[in-house]
């Protein structure tokens, strides 16, 4: 151990008898693929953190701060890039569902594992991309994380390496889809029917779908930034007679989806964790598992509610505002399930279920707020402030930022066979909790007094709110470090983790930890149920 | 599914869904042409009868006789027959340059009449000309580079079919590159009336 800087042990970590980096980054292994991807994401999670800081620092009074309009311009685009495309996007589902999916599911590995190996390389190769087009040509984009054109297509800042980066992520997003949905279908267990199947590899599932059917769509518009850059083609020029409408009409077609393809695995976490800490079996699985479905399906129609003010008729407009409020039909009755898993359960208030309990509060604020935008009469007058701003975060900080954490503390000391302390744990949440609202409400309210974002400087009324928010991203960023600090520091040198001291009924829970490199010593024969607590023989 | 057998369903399946997300990207190409096509109906039809169509026409016979000679290496490979195999796959990559290159005299053709991205010529022409000329180039552009990429994975497979790695046993792969082959097929079956007939 001494030599080694990684100081877990036994199972995946050292069973196969290879070590050094070479073990790691050629591996097929899908424990292995998904850490690589983890400590990827949080890397990069962490360069958005600091990008976000740097915004609210220089928001925190009016006129130039800290740094010039321009670079403030790059702040954003690249926090919006680097969080989106980096972090969230193949957060939960590239990281904890390579780690979970299979073993959940009764099988070895994920249907095509080179695929898996090669797609974390396209993660890897379209991420340098991405970095090195900060620092070349025309310096980092400043086009927002939306590529809007037709500033995209004239700006002179380095879009088309940034654009060509995403593209390649894309193409990572659609082979890990692919992988999980064949994985799902044909390497089920004997026993693991349809409704054995635990409700984050079901949210898994539905994401999959979203991620194979939508991401090419962004493909495509992103080929025709670049070839408007490149090429000159015009096809979302208006003096050549294109239509930049419809750049946006494309983009959003795969980026409101996207929005399900974050925010959907950390439903699937939350749904995991829930019933094991209340100690009861979690009530509506059927519907939890068709919402995720009905979230996908429906999340794929409402693009155009993030257009109402682009230029649209009012029919369309009238259409997409449905749409979208359908789509809170099976969102709510995620959270009511949960709530109704958690009736005369007896709870325990454990760190993965302190990150669960406060992804369904700061879910349904997120989730509430965006009906305030899907309805066009009040989008038009919050569109593009700040209030959309706070929206975004507290449906995708709120909630698959903080589902990410839950899953953290809840499945990675089972891949490490060690744990983190509970008590920094907690610290850690209030404070990322408390400074969560501060920073996120106070721009709800913001925009609500018509602050636009984006905006380099602001009117001097919004100087008392601005400094709030800004205070508030302080205060979350500390309990963000504690909480890494205390995982970094537990997963690697806490206390021993051995068996199953949540009490989980899925097959995760029945395998040794850290589990072997083959999972399972013999294939499982499924008998109950994820939740089914009896069944599964846990008190 | 035993962790021991190959998964020749699953291998499919995968391969399917790949195929979806390719239509899908060609599916934002065809968006654009619709809703163009809409806007600029004249000055597409002027654009369409600019487009040779002998060009068009016997580009479309080369690849549907590469699909064929795809399909019937499969049905060769099962069979055994390692031989006729690989002359079957040594056809369709043939049928493959053939296309490229046709589609090389066409383009050149017009690229000497000044029709290309951002030419001149383009940009002083009605906006509708230079939008159904933008999309030709994409169109097509791209479904030549997917017939690129089809060719290097046709050849990869001969290597194995040559190699035996691929046999009648075990063929999958060479079953999903030629799925992958009808797919660029299938796409030009697309473009080809969009673009050179019904304009």
């Amino acid at each position: 151990m001494s030599q080694e800087t990684a100081t877990a042990e036994g199972g995946f970590w050292s069973d196969s008898g290879k070590t050094g980096i070479g073990s790691w980054i050629f591996s097929t292994d899908h424990k292995r693929i998904g850490l690589m991807y983890l400590y990827c994401v949080l890397s990069f999670f962490m360069v958005g953190v600091l990008l976000g800081v740097l915004i609210r620092l220089e928001l925190i009074a009016p006129g130039p701060t800290i740094v010039t309009a321009q670079t403030y311009n790059a702040l954003f685009t690249v926090h919006g890039v680097v969080m989106i495309f980096l972090f969230i996007i193949p957060g939960i589902p590239a990281s904890f569902g390579n780690l979970v999916l299979p073993i959940q599911l009764g099988a070895r590995d994920v249907a095509f594992p080179r695929v898996n190996l090669f797609s974390w390389w396209l993660y890897v190769i379209g991420a340098v991309i991405v970095l090195v087009s900060l620092f070349t040509g025309g310096g980092a984009p400043d086009t927002g994380w939306t590529f809007y054109v037709p500033f995209s297509a004239r700006t002179t800042t380095n879009v088309s390496l940034a654009v060509f980066g995403v593209f390649i992520l894309g193409f990572s997003s659609i082979l890990t889809g692919i992988n999980f949905v064949t994985t799902i279908h044909r390497m089920r267990a004997p026993g693991m029917n349809w409704t054995r199947i635990p409700l984050f590899t079901w949210s898994l599932y539905a994401t999959a779908w979203v991620q194979i059917l939508a991401t090419p769509i962004i493909a495509i518009t992103l080929l025709l930034v670049v070839t408007e850059r490149v090429l000159g083609l015009g096809l979302f020029d208006p003096s050549r007679g294109g239509d930049p409408i419809m750049f946006q009409h494309m983009f959003w077609i795969y980026s409101h989806p996207a929005v399900y393809i974050m925010i959907l695995p950390g439903m699937g976490v939350i749904s995991d964790i829930i019933p094991v800490f209340s100690r009861k079996p979690i009530f509506g699985y059927k519907m939890i598992a068709f919402s995720s479905l009905a979230i996908a399906a429906a999340g794929s129609a409402v693009w155009g509610h993030h257009m109402y003010t682009s230029g649209m008729s009012d029919l369309g407009v009238m259409v997409f505002s449905f749409l979208t409020f359908l789509v809170a039909i099976p969102s709510a009755i995620k959270v009511f399930n949960w709530v109704s898993t958690m009736y005369k359960g007896s709870i325990s208030l454990e760190a993965p279920m302190l990150f669960a309990l406060s992804f369904i509060l700061l879910f349904s604020i997120g989730g509430l707020s965006g009906l305030i935008l899907g309805a066009a009469s009040t989008d038009i007058h919050v569109h593009d402030t700040h209030f959309v701003v706070g929206h975004f975060h507290y449906v995708m900080f709120g909630g698959t930022g903080f589902a990410f954490f839950a899953a953290a503390h809840y499945w990675l000391p089972k891949y490490f066979g060690r744990r983190y302390e509970e008590k920094p744990a907690i610290i850690g949440w209030v404070l990322m909790f408390i400074g969560f609202n501060v920073l996120y409400f106070t721009m709800q309210v913001l925009g609500m007094e018509g602050m636009p974002r984006r905006y380099y400087d602001y009117l001097p009324e919004f100087a008392r709110l601005n400094f709030v928010a800004t205070v508030g991203s302080w205060i979350m960023v500390a309990g963000i470090l504690i909480v890494l600090w205390n995982l970094w520091r537990g997963l690697l040198k806490g206390e021993p983790f051995t068996g199953n001291p949540w009490g989980g009924a899925s097959l995760e829970w029945s395998i040794p930890t850290p589990p072997p490199t083959e999972n399972f010593e013999e294939d499982p024969v499924v008998t109950h149920g994820p939740y089914d607590f009896k069944g599964a023989g846990v008190p | 599914m035993s962790h021991l057998e190959k998964d020749t369903f699953g291998a499919k399946l995968g391969m399917w869904l790949f195929l979806f997300t390719e239509i899908l990207l060609f599916g934002g190409v065809f968006i654009l042409y619709s809703v163009y096509l809409t806007r600029y109906p004249k000055e597409f039809g002027l654009g369409g009868k600019q487009l040779d169509l002998v060009y068009g026409a016997t580009n479309t016979v080369v690849l549907l006789t590469s699909s064929l000679f795809a399909a019937m290496s499969v049905t060769a490979i099962k069979r055994g027959a390692k031989t006729a195999t690989l002359t079957l796959l040594g056809g369709t990559i043939g049928c493959a340059l053939i296309f490229l290159f046709i589609k090389y005299l066409e383009w050149s053709a017009k690229f000497h009449h000044g029709i290309y991205p951002n030419s001149p010529k383009l940009i002083a022409g009605p906006p509708g000309e230079s939008i159904f000329f933008g999309l030709y180039y994409l169109a097509t552009g791209l479904h030549g580079i997917h017939v690129i990429i089809g060719s290097v994975l046709m050849a990869w497979t001969a290597v194995m079919v040559q190699r035996e790695v691929l046999h009648a046993g075990d063929n999958v792969t060479l079953e999903n590159v030629t799925l992958y082959w009808h797919l660029v097929d299938l796409v030009w079956i697309f473009i080809f009336p969009l673009y050179y007939l019904i304009l």
